[in-house]
């Protein structure tokens, strides 16, 4: 009798920047495609992302970065997320990434996903629904 | 059910995946309410409510300064709509309470209303009832106050606080009913804006009318983001919780909350077994398609799918 | 002769529905219905005198200067800075040695934000954006062998204005410069980042006062200082219409005027030192016509409203940037070509200064061969296009007149119902300019991803090929370079000297008295300014935003 699993999701900007155009777009999109989207605003520090993340038992954890500050970031949010036995979390980062600096960020398994400027939401969407693997 | 046995020992994890099970009405869900059961009913539970944009989470951000000051640990649920059309929501209520994300004595969740079976008043009540178990001293559910069941979940918190804004130019009369009935104190919010002391003298007068006998509801102005007025609700919440034991008011409120959830949880039993015996069994779609082209009226044709399940009349 | 038009139109009509039309949709880039065709019925109602007149006439329609870029072009500015003071001073004397004729200074996010390069906050951020600043001294590095008295410097910072100008100044009066001879602009608009761009420190009321005390010293001190710059930009950036960012960047405008007014200045007084910063889009017609429409009001409002009496209050004048989100990551060369056709619009629009975008923006901070295109493409519009031979060119075209006044008319009914909500504080308070910005945002990437919304080389005519430019790399030495010379700085600085301005600070902030002279006085002791926002933000409090969906 259980009802449909719904996909939750961390929408966060850690970093200082406030472009949020991209992170609202895509919050709002993901609603639109039926998930719970938790969006904690600007300025988010790496720990308050982990510890939202945990409390919020998400399935994904998606950080928008213009800062340039992702080599620095998105590996930080996935340590503290590993250190809270949260591995498994999806975590995705969109923003202006050059390649190498995704290829780095994969190869470190600290993303698992990098979605530069002109992505389609469609492929985020269906990037969370493919990856999303065998859920609870 | 090692979670349960994590969540004993006190990992917010385990916390965080048991609310997940409960709100998702996991098979396993009746197992973990009856293992957290003896764990329950010490919690002290505040429902805040109140029209969107009257400031709630600024007020649940202030008051959560003010519980860790007096040394209570402190749960939140957040409450906000579900998309009807979609299914999906954007939960943005706890961004008002991010400095406190680090701290080990406060943990945030944020609802969707989700909307189905047995409705958010049961997914919301057993979240707090992981939450009470978990040890936190005091739980805060906030709601957007426009549903029924919204006004029912604030409805069975020990403590309600109803938050207003300055009417403005509109009268407080407007206030929709339903939600003056349930407000153990006002707080009327933004006091720095203009009208608020008309808001404050119009409320009282409308409480005064009740001329019910015991607490009369006080009505406080604050200006939650400045945090002022934020010190005078918590004493009379406090006060609020005396008067309730003192007068053995808070046994019997209890009580009647537990009658009124047993009731809901027969409710959602059998309507959760007999839908699933139909769907198992019965193909719905011929006797549908026989009410719509009126060839059957819809009350025998339901007496007729309970009979088909052998359910006991 | 009007019937006769008619009947031929209607003639013309019928001969034109038999013919088949492409799929369109025939809508500008903010969503605005175009017609096919615009006839001398479409402005009927235009008076030359009242609503055009001649250039450096009110209203100003044709443009501010009499002679426009007959007399003397626009001012090339090309927004820069990275890495350390250093680093961002060799570029600045490139784009001197290469004809560029102003600076703009780019600031790296937690100088923006107000924090030290050491605070926490700044890990993985300082010099990325922009150059880090922490005080005085890495002024001084970044304008060494600049003369600061013959250029002018724009600096685009918000929140902490007061305190990066109050560093400019310091360093102009080490020099012996003397205040009334250094110019520039600060943008100081911090209206716009509880709207569109997001870099708030304190609450409104508090920064609105900083602003006020800027207004009020500069007129007093530096009077040839643009002591805020209006800016629309941000709000397209953040997925506007052009029509919102019309009436919000006005009505932005209004409010400070109001504010200092409110605080009891005379509005001639400061009105001449308001400038303005658009954005310049992709849609050419809809952009010169966004430009020609907002002088037209803010002459109208600041005359017949304000009742500003002096000229200069009643001229906008606005530096343009190509809109960097009009940009693509795929086959980036082609956003040289997207830049070079705003760049022309700003141009046709009369812009008094312009940044044209470089085609790497969107990857990463521009290398130095793409910042060269970026400012090649301008002076080939100045030098070879001819588009700066005539003044307002396109003045008196059916669709230009039409499309200007439409323009107008729905910035006014926003005016309206920002009124009806209270004013600017207010709205903003409510979400309003939030929650428009934000649809307008999702209505234009759905439209894009629908493919009603072409994006060449990304949704229609895409190719796989592989990038294949070079970009910069910022050093990640570069922060701990800045740490270690912000702690030899607080070593070898007067502490006790520096400790005594800031608690003066702050007394000077629970009070009422003007900011800037204590500002000028603990940078000239070289505080930092994490340290000067710091004292303030004990007093003034931060802003935490409501976020709209």
């Amino acid at each position: 009798m259980s009802e449909k699993r719904k996909i939750r999701v961390l929408v966060a900007k850690p970093g200082l920047d406030g472009h949020d155009r991209g992170a609202k777009v895509v919050a709002r999109a993901l609603r639109d495609a039926g998930m719970e989207v938790i969006y904690t605003g600007l300025h988010q520090t790496p720990e308050q992302i982990a510890e939202t993340a945990l409390q919020e038992d998400v399935d994904v954890v998606g950080l928008s970065i213009l800062s340039g500050a992702h080599l620095t970031l998105v590996p930080q949010v996935k340590k503290l997320l590993r250190e809270r036995g949260m591995e498994e979390v999806l975590l995705l980062v969109g923003g202006i990434i050059p390649a190498e600096d995704e290829a780095v960020l994969k190869q470190e398994g600290a993303a698992d996903a990098v979605f530069t400027p002109g992505t389609a939401l469609e492929n985020i969407i269906s990037y969370i629904h493919e990856n999303i693997g065998q859920l609870p | 059910m090692e979670t349960v046995q994590e969540l004993m020992r006190g990992s917010r994890r385990a916390l965080a995946r048991l609310i997940t099970l409960v709100e998702n009405n996991d098979p396993r869900k009746e197992e973990i309410m009856e293992r957290l059961f003896p764990h329950t009913g010490k919690a002290y539970l505040i429902g805040i409510t109140g029209s969107p944009g009257a400031g709630k989470s600024s007020l649940v951000d202030r008051l959560l300064a003010e519980a860790r000051q007096n040394g209570s640990t402190v749960g939140v649920i957040a409450v906000d709509p579900t998309s009807p059309f979609t299914g999906g929501a954007i939960l943005g209520d706890r961004i008002r309470m991010q400095e406190h994300a680090l701290d080990s004595g406060i943990f945030i969740r944020s609802m969707g209303t989700r909307g189905s079976l047995g409705g958010l008043s049961r997914a919301a009540r057993e979240a707090v009832q992981v939450m009470d178990a978990f040890g936190k001293d005091l739980i805060i559910i906030e709601t957007v106050g426009v549903g029924q069941s919204e006004i029912d979940i604030v409805g069975t918190a020990d403590s309600t606080v109803v938050v207003l804004t300055p009417a403005g130019g509109d009268s407080v009369q407007t206030i929709k009913a339903g939600i003056m009935e349930i407000g153990d104190i006002f707080v009327v919010n933004k006091a720095d804006l203009g009208g608020s002391e008309r808001t404050v003298a119009e409320v009282s007068m409308m409480l005064d009318l009740k001329e019910e006998p015991g607490w009369r509801p006080p009505v406080l102005p604050v200006v939650a983001l400045r945090g002022e007025g934020v010190a005078a609700l918590w004493q009379a919440l406090m006060e609020h919780r005396r008067y309730l034991q003192s007068g053995g008011l808070f046994e019997s409120r209890r009580r009647e909350r537990a009658g009124r959830e047993l009731g809901e949880l027969v409710e959602f039993l059998v309507k959760s077994r007999v839908w699933e015996s139909i769907r198992t069994q019965i193909s719905l779609d011929e006797l549908i398609e026989a009410i719509a082209l009126r060839r059957q009226d819809p009350y025998s044709a339901a007496r007729e799918l309970l009979r088909r399940i052998n359910f006991p009349f | 002769m009007a019937e006769e038009l008619q009947r031929a139109e209607k003639e013309w009509r019928r001969r034109v529905e038999r013919e088949k039309e492409r799929p369109g949709p025939f809508e500008t880039v903010s969503g605005k219905k175009i017609k096919d065709l615009y006839t001398p019925r479409d402005t009927a109602d235009l008076d030359y005198r009242r609503d055009l007149g001649f250039p450096g006439e009110y209203p100003f329609t044709r443009g501010v200067q009499p002679n426009m870029y007959r007399g003397r072009l626009w001012t090339m500015r090309q927004f820069s800075g990275f890495g350390d003071a250093t680093d961002s001073n060799r570029r600045y004397r490139y784009l001197l040695e290469q004809g560029q004729t102003g600076l703009s200074v780019a600031f790296d996010m937690p100088t923006i934000m107000g924090y030290d390069s050491d605070h926490p906050r700044s890990a993985g951020e300082v010099g990325r954006c922009g150059v880090a600043i922490d005080s005085l001294e890495d002024m001084e590095i970044l304008f060494e062998a600049i003369p600061l008295e013959k250029i002018t410097t724009s600096m685009t910072i918000n929140g902490p204005a007061a305190v990066l100008w109050c560093f400019y100044l310091a360093c102009a009066l080490k020099r012996g410069i003397g205040l009334d001879r250094v110019g520039g602009t600060i943008q100081n608009d911090i209206l716009k980042e509880y709207t569109a761009q997001k870099s708030w420190i304190f609450p409104p009321e508090p920064s609105m006062r900083l602003i006020t005390d800027i207004f009020a010293f500069a007129a007093r001190e530096v009077p040839r200082w643009n002591t805020v710059s209006i800016s629309g930009y941000h709000i397209r950036e953040a997925g506007s219409t052009a029509v919102q960012e019309l009436a919000f960047t006005l009505a932005d405008g209004f409010a400070y005027v109001e504010a200092g007014i409110e605080a009891g200045l005379d509005v001639d007084d400061f009105a001449p030192r308001l400038s303005f910063f658009f954005n310049a889009h992709l849609d050419f017609f809809e952009e010169i016509c966004k430009y020609r429409a907002a002088r037209r009001i803010w002459a109208r409002h600041m005359k017949e409203r304000f009742g500003a009496k002096d000229p200069r209050s009643w001229k906008m004048r606005f530096h343009t940037q190509t809109a960097g989100c009009s940009l693509t990551a795929q086959e980036p060369e082609n956003n040289i070509v997207r830049t070079a056709l705003e760049a022309l619009a700003a141009v046709l629009g009369g812009t008094q200064s312009l940044h044209t975008n470089s085609m790497d923006e969107v990857l990463a901070l521009p290398t130095e061969k793409a910042v060269k295109i970026a400012l090649r493409t301008q002076q080939i519009i100045a030098f070879e296009s001819g588009a700066a031979h005539t003044i307002d060119p396109l003045a008196g075209s059916y669709f230009i007149e039409s499309l200007t006044d439409e323009m107008e008319a729905e910035a006014e009914s926003y005016f309206e119902r920002i009124e009806a909500l209270g004013g600017v504080l207010t709205a903003i308070e409510k979400g309003f300019f939030q929650q428009e910005i934000a649809d307008a945002a999702y209505t234009y990437q759905r439209a894009v991803e629908k493919g009603e919304r072409v994006v060449v080389g990304v949704n229609r005519f895409a190719s796989e090929e592989a990038l294949n430019i070079a970009l910069l790399k910022i050093d990640a030495a570069v922060e701990q370079k800045q740490i270690a010379r912000l702690r030899r700085l607080k070593e070898r600085r007067d502490n006790i000297a520096v400790a005594e301005a800031l608690r003066r600070l702050g007394e000077a902030a629970a009070g009422s008295e003007n900011l800037i002279p204590h500002i000028l006085k603990a940078a000239q002791l070289y505080a930092t300014e994490g340290e000067i926002i710091s004292a303030l933000k004990k007093v003034f409090g931060e802003y935490r935003e409501q976020p709209i969906f």
